[in-house]
């Protein structure tokens, strides 16, 4: 805060001594030149005339010659110190404005506006670091769900998109490398209000820097961390990074999960994507002979998280053949009929195009899709611009890195009972899931299906457990009718109930709630809304119970036992 | 040698000077007191003020502070002076102009701390 009054001060220096010594000359001249007065004695100014005169003359208000008529010597000089005043004033107002258009000093006032902004921020945030595409899509919705954030990112056209993006709060954003760790510490990472770090930077080495930064200076925080890499992946986890994500690894390993499990995996998607796929996409066989297009990280990831599934491999990639590989490999583009051919596309169930190149991933499917109409495509797509085009290609599958990374993200932020949930469904029968995902489809259809979860106490469910003290016992079925009509059921389901350290997935509408249990709702947002209601209002929660007695405030309660007792 | 110290040094012992030379003579005698030494002294003490502008060490602060309280002091004189002969009715008195000598020993006092604070920085500069 100092620091842009030192700066301004020290700049305006020189300015400021020539205004002072202009000044000073001008009036010492007007009360040593003699002048008349009206009565044409000799009269000399006093350097209480002389300053208001020189004041009005230097800001060229000019009320004439007061208080007398000047002489010519007077008037001489009075010439020479309008221009010298002037050019005094241009002087130090052009240093001035020049001053707040350097770049270094309107870097200085960022700064100090963005750690006020965050000194002042009072909600909880998370500190994001890189505003990309990920960055932008977890920032949007962190807001979304009330959830503030502070931005740092290196490129100054990504902050002032943060001012143009359509966001629910104003949020702080500073133009600056994140790897420096003053820079951290100036967003705010050693305040109690914040909740974790998020390094989304495109680089490793500047989100390495930031996880061990963060890691050091506020040991207690959740660091979730980007890599490419897994040299990065592995230094990254040896200092206890809470999470880390490789886009390429998560997406080998989600479609690893599509073919091999796929209701299981439609849960999943369903869960962690807002826009997630239609039930209809599940028809389609791939369990098979699958071409592999690009053996870069995309498709060294899938390779391996591929090899425990009952599916055969061939790679098709530019380089030539890597040493020690032990399935089918064809040197080429994967982009002229040929080579596919060599592939033997036409017999295979699935191709994936995970080349660098977004319009070399287009055409390998274009072609492929010619020869052998029925595959199961799934293509990566590097650049969020080329969206519109791999909508329009028809793929079953499109790889985006930013949109995994985001969604990955966002489902370890929402609720640790979501994580925990996923991690529990991977172990449950395909059976199992297929009830489930027809359960959430019912509930959703195709709209967003979000995801939520309290804990039974006075603190989140004022309500439930004022009841529960008052001997009644509640029952998740209550909680799941909508206080509009008691015939329905509100659009939820009820994923798992954690109790003591146990869960249990699915539980029944029976489930008999008791104060310290987790429980963990999906469905519509609506659904959540109006859950909220009933978690939290007395009022609506004996509605629900079908208790109207105790219906409305202390007035309403009154009137009603007069009418009683009569 | 360092030429940006030396002016530093001439401004802010100049602004002493003035101030004593101005100060000194009978305290209520209008004739021991020169209007031209308090008008140069408040122009110099506005100059040394603005040099000390932008040192962010803490003798820094300090002298910057300490010519502030010079400015005002002298300020103070010089609008008490100008009130006493154009506003008033008595003109200037020696009750006056013993106010105005008063105002600027004032100033006096913390022109004095700003050059030993200068030699005390000096001699802490190690050769």
């Amino acid at each position: 805060m100092n620091n842009i009054f030192f700066v301004l001060f020290r700049r305006l220096r020189a300015p400021l001594i020539t205004l002072i010594s202009v000044y000073a000359v001008s009036i010492f001249g007007f009360v040593l030149i003699p002048g008349v007065d009206d009565q044409g004695q000799p009269w000399q100014m006093s350097f209480f005339h002389a300053f208001y005169f020189v004041s009005f003359m230097g800001s060229t208000i000019g009320f004439g010659e007061v208080p007398y008529a000047f002489t010519d010597g007077q008037r001489m000089w009075t010439t020479v110190t309008i221009y010298a005043t002037v050019i005094a004033w241009l002087y130090g107002i052009g240093k001035l404005l020049a001053l707040f258009q350097d770049q270094a000093f309107i870097r200085l006032m960022n700064r100090v506006g963005f750690r006020r902004h965050v000194k002042r921020t009072e909600d909880d945030f998370y500190l994001v670091c890189g505003y990309g595409m990920t960055g932008s899509l977890v920032v949007k919705q962190l807001l979304r769900r009330g959830i503030r954030a502070v931005v740092v990112d290196i490129d100054q056209e990504r902050i002032d998109a943060l001012e143009t993006d359509d966001l629910e709060f104003s949020t702080a954003g500073l133009c600056a490398d994140a790897s420096e760790p003053d820079v951290l510490t100036d967003a705010g990472l050693q305040r109690r209000n914040c909740l974790g770090v998020l390094a989304l930077t495109n680089e490793d080495e500047v989100n390495l820097a930031i996880a061990i930064a963060s890691k050091l200076l506020a040991p207690e925080l959740t660091v979730i961390c980007r890599s490419e890499s897994d040299v990065t992946t592995a230094n990254l986890a040896s200092f206890g990074t809470d999470h880390i994500i490789d886009p390429f690894v998560t997406y080998a390993e989600y479609l690893a999960l599509a073919l091999h499990a796929p209701y299981r995996h439609l849960a999943y998607d369903w869960l962690t994507n807002p826009t997630h796929r239609a039930l209809s996409s599940i028809k389609k066989q791939t369990q098979g002979a699958w071409v592999i297009c690009g053996y870069g990280r995309f498709g060294r990831a899938l390779h391996r998280s591929f090899a425990d599934k009952p599916v055969s491999l061939t790679l098709i990639d530019v380089h030539p053949e890597p040493a020690g590989l032990d399935i089918p490999y064809v040197q080429g583009q994967g982009t002229e009929a040929e080579t596919l051919d060599e592939g033997n596309i036409r017999t295979a169930v699935g191709l994936v195009a995970g080349t660098g190149n977004d319009a070399n991933n287009l055409s390998i499917i274009m072609t492929a899709l010619e020869m052998n109409p029925n595959l199961f495509t799934v293509a990566r797509q590097n650049l969020h611009a080329n969206r519109p085009v791999f909508q329009a290609a028809n793929t079953d599958l499109v790889m985006e890195p930013a949109q995994i990374i985001a969604h990955n993200i966002l489902s370890l932020i929402k609720t640790p009972m979501l994580s925990r949930f996923l991690g529990l469904m991977a172990r449950q029968p395909e059976e199992w899931a297929r009830g489930l995902v027809n359960r959430m489809s019912n509930v959703a259809g195709d709209d967003e299906l979000d995801s939520w979860a309290f804990r039974i106490g006075a603190q989140e469910t004022p309500a439930i457990q004022e009841a529960y003290d008052e001997g009644r016992s509640l029952t998740l079925s209550l909680l799941m009718t909508d206080q509009r009509d008691l015939e329905q059921r509100l659009p939820v389901i009820c994923l798992m109930v954690t109790r003591r350290g146990e869960s249990t997935l699915l539980p029944d509408s029976d489930w008999s709630l008791q104060p310290g249990d987790k429980v963990l709702f999906c469905g519509l947002a609506e659904g959540n809304r109006e859950m909220l209601w009933a978690i939290d209002n007395r009022n609506v929660l004996d509605r629900l119970m079908g208790d109207r007695s105790s219906a409305g405030g202390t007035l309403w309660r009154w009137l009603r036992s007069l009418s009683t007792s009569r | 040698m360092n030429r940006e110290k030396v002016v530093f040094a001439f401004f802010i012992v100049l602004a002493l000077t003035l101030n004593f030379g101005f100060y000194v003579g009978e305290i209520d005698d209008p004739a021991h007191h020169n209007v031209y030494e308090l008008f140069f002294a408040i122009v110099v003490s506005l100059i040394a003020t603005v040099l000390k502008f932008g040192d962010r060490t803490h003798i820094g602060a300090v002298l910057l502070a300490t010519s502030l309280v010079a400015d005002l002091q002298l300020v103070a004189a010089a609008v008490v002076w100008g009130f006493a002969e154009h506003v008033s009715a008595t003109g200037m008195t020696p009750a006056i102009m013993a106010s105005v000598v008063s105002l600027s020993a004032g100033a006096l006092l913390a022109n004095i701390t700003s050059v030993i604070l200068l030699m005390v920085e000096t001699i802490l500069v190690r050769r």
